[in-house]
Order: structure tokens, then sequence, then C-alpha cells
């Protein structure tokens, strides 16, 4: 049986959503903990969250 | 008082905008033929649906703010279309009338068919590859497609059955759409930044426009340059920083006026930008980068063998995902943000289609948010490899 594209784009879209909460999670429990550091770890948590994204987008656009 | 309304006047105007291009459109009111089930009418609204999103997202000749589906008449305004097919040949894009006439030029006839331009006879027929055998296998199908394209002003989606046409494409550097607003950008930014820096030849103290921009280009250089690529080498790449950052910011957030024009969802643009990344990292590389990459220090030397490739084909990757990155967010904002305001036409009940406007404002200023992110995005990673080209390694 063939499996249609679709399903492959909704796998990508569970993963990179799974990859970016966890990133965007884990970045308020340390802006919690560390408020004074919430520059540096907002910076660092969009440059990972950019990173899942554009593997997600470039998967969804390749298929 | 007066100066206060407007900014209450351009809130207003971005609640309404979305619709406005969209509302006026096709799809609006359903071609109601007679003796057509309401089956055919509904499949029928879905692929006009969907040949209006494709549409949205493609460069065209001219900008085309509406069109009345009763008359047939489409509204907007031509742009200059320059070619190169022995010799130069220069016309505005109504010659072509919306792909309904041919434009003659110097003896040479053109068509423009799905947004390209083809060199054709003075009978303007376009040959196709595909054999004429597999058009009649989908027979019902071609009809009721031919029939959106009609009605769409043949701007539908490249129809497959069709195949494509073998007519020569001659060399086409026409000001298309994206081309209008990336001048129009170029020139915008240039004119703001030109005044604001004018402005501080009389004082330090921000006067006018510079009291906005000064908070964005201090960040630029506070947030992005400064900690990437340290304090010692970030001037030089200033300029180029800040003119990515304000250019991409202005064009995403021109992509979400009703004029629809969305040059960085061309991947041609971003890719420009992120060669322009490319060539700067290399360009103004020190003796370390190159080291880190062919003979990385600190690992045992098998892996340093191994490593090298990886690294190699890492300094391609980066820009690579630069391009993709910026291409694929603006566009894919673009395609939920065209579905939401469609599927208010889908629905016939007043609460989704309540809903559905309540959701599209909501996305609407999501899209804003992301309109200046993918700017930070793009010029926080350009930071992030410049300052990887100019690191100085003392502890090795």
């Amino acid at each position: 049986m063939e499996i249609p594209e679709i399903v492959g784009a909704g796998l990508i879209v569970i993963g990179a959503g799974l990859g970016i909460g966890r990133i965007g999670g884990s970045a308020m429990e340390a802006i919690a903990r560390q408020p004074e550091a919430t520059n540096k770890i907002q910076t660092a948590m969009l440059i990972a969250a950019a990173l899942i994204e554009g593997i997600g987008f470039a998967a969804l656009f390749a298929k | 008082m007066q100066i206060k309304k407007l900014p209450f006047l351009l809130a207003a105007f971005m609640f309404v905008a979305p619709f406005l291009s969209f509302a006026s459109d096709s799809i609006a009111e359903p071609a109601h033929i007679n003796g057509q089930s309401e089956e055919v009418a509904k499949d029928e609204k879905k692929a006009k649906i969907n040949a209006y999103i494709k549409h949205h997202l493609k460069d065209t000749h001219d900008f085309h703010l509406f069109s009345n589906e009763r008359t047939g008449k489409h509204y907007g305004f031509p742009l200059p279309v320059i070619l190169w097919d022995d010799g130069l040949h220069f016309f505005m894009s109504s010659a072509f009338d919306h792909g309904h006439k041919l434009a003659e030029s110097k003896g040479n006839y053109y068509k423009l068919h799905h947004g390209k331009i083809y060199r054709t006879e003075a009978d303007g027929e376009l040959t196709y590859d595909h054999s004429e055998a597999k058009h009649s296998e989908h027979g019902g199908e071609t009809s009721v497609k031919s029939h959106i394209e009609e009605v769409s002003g043949g701007h539908a989606e490249e129809n497959k059955d069709h195949g494509h046409p073998t007519n020569i494409v001659p060399l086409d550097f026409s000001i298309t759409k994206n081309v209008f607003n990336i001048f129009f950008i170029g020139l915008l930014v240039f004119l703001i930044f030109s005044s604001v820096a004018r402005g501080y030849k009389k004082g330090l103290a921000p006067k006018k426009a510079a009291k906005f921009f000064e908070p964005l280009v201090l960040f630029v250089r506070d947030e992005i340059a400064i900690p990437n690529i340290g304090e010692k080498h970030y001037r030089k790449y200033m300029g180029f920083l800040l003119t990515a950052f304000f250019f991409i910011w202005m064009v995403n957030l021109f992509g979400l006026t009703p004029l629809g024009v969305n040059v960085t969802n061309n991947i041609a643009v971003t890719g420009a930008l992120a060669l322009m990344t490319f060539f700067i990292t290399q360009f103004t590389s020190k003796k370390d980068y190159w080291l880190h990459i062919f003979w990385m220090p600190g690992v045992p030397y098998p892996m340093r063998i191994l490593l090298a490739p990886i690294e190699l084909l890492g300094v391609f990757i980066k820009p690579f995902a630069l391009m993709i990155r910026l291409y694929a967010n603006i566009t894919a904002g673009h395609i939920v943000l065209m579905s939401l305001i469609s599927l208010m036409f889908i629905f016939d009940n007043i609460g989704a289609k309540g809903a559905f406007y309540g959701l599209t404002i909501f996305l609407s200023i999501i899209e804003l948010l992301v309109a200046f992110l993918q700017a930070y995005i793009f010029t926080m990673l350009s930071a992030l490899y410049f300052g990887m080209a100019v690191e100085e390694h003392d502890a090795h």
C-alpha cells in the first residue's frame, strides 16, 4: 500500500513541533531560574528553534 | 489630534487589509452555471481557491488588484516588460491584456502563458511537448480546469495535462512585481537612512524618524553583531548586517499588504541574500577559520581526516539553510494565511465565517511578528558565521 505524501508531512510537523516545544519549555524554565540571563537564553532558544524549523521546512518542501 | 488619528487608521487598515484583495476576487461568488450540480460547484470552488493561492505566491508581470468576474475585467496597473531576443524589446505588460492578447514588438510576437513569456508566430499558437492523446484521457477533468482558468484570467496553475510549451523563451529582464518592489524598498531604505544620518550632523540627540530607527540600529549592533562577532571586528560587518536586516524586514512587511508582493518567498531573492553572506564569510575569513575546517585542532589525527569533508560541506550547507529558512517561512506563512481566508468562503455557516475572520486577524498579527523574527534570525545567523570567520584561537 502506498503511503500518501501528506502523512510524511504530518510526521515532519509533529517532529518539528515536539522539538521546538521542548526548546521553548526548557528556555522558560531556564528564564524562571535565572531571569537575569533572559537575553542570552532567548537568543540561544531562537537559534536552536530556527535550525529545527529550517530542517522541517526543507523536508516539507522537498517532497 | 490629527496626528493621533493616523496610527488608529493604519491599525484599522491592517485589520481589513487581508480581505480587500481576496473578497473582491473571483472566489467570493461561485460562478453559477445552469445545470451544474452542487458537488461540481464545490469542487470548482476548491480548485479555484487552490489556483488563487498558487497565483498569489507567484511573481507576475503586472500589479493585479482585483477582477470583476461578471465582466471578466481585471484591475491593476501594468509594469514594463524588457526582453532580449536578438535585440532589445521593450513594451508595457498591458499589451498582453492578462494573457488574452499577443504582444507585438519589432516583428516578433510574444504570448504570456502562466506568467511566462513565449515567442510565437502571428497566430499565437503554443506547441506542447505532450501528445494530444493524454489530453483526451482526462477529458472531463480538463474541461472543468480550463473553465477555472478562464474565470481566473488564465493565471491558474500550470496544467500538467498540457505539458510544457516548446516555444522559444526569450531572456526576460522585465521589471516584474518582485523587481519593482525590490527597487522600491531599496529606495525607501536609502531615503530613510540618509535622512536619519543627516539628522545626526546637527547633534547627537535623535530627531524625527531617527527616534524610531536608533533603537533598532542599536539592537542590531548590541544584540546581534557584538555578541556574535566580537568587539574587535564587528564594525566592518555592520553595513551588511544593517542592510540585510532592514531590507528583509521591510520586504516582509510589504508582503502583508493587499498588493501581494512577496519578494522573500521567491527562492532566488533569498538565495542571493544567502550568497552575499557566503561570500563575505569566505573573503573575510582568517587563517584559523580554514584551519578549523581542514585540520581541526584538539581532536585525534584520524578524526581530523574524517572531519575535514564534513566541515567543508558545512561551509555550503550554512548559506543553503539560510536561503531555505527565509524562503520557506514566508511562503508557509502566506499559504496558511490565504488558506484561512479561503475557509471563510468555503463554510456557509455565519458562525464559522466569524471564527475564521478572528483567526485570520490573529494570524496576520503573528505574521507581523514573523516578518521581524525572520529578519532577526537571518541577520543573527549571518553574524554567527562572520564571527566564525574572524575568530582567533589563542588557546590551542
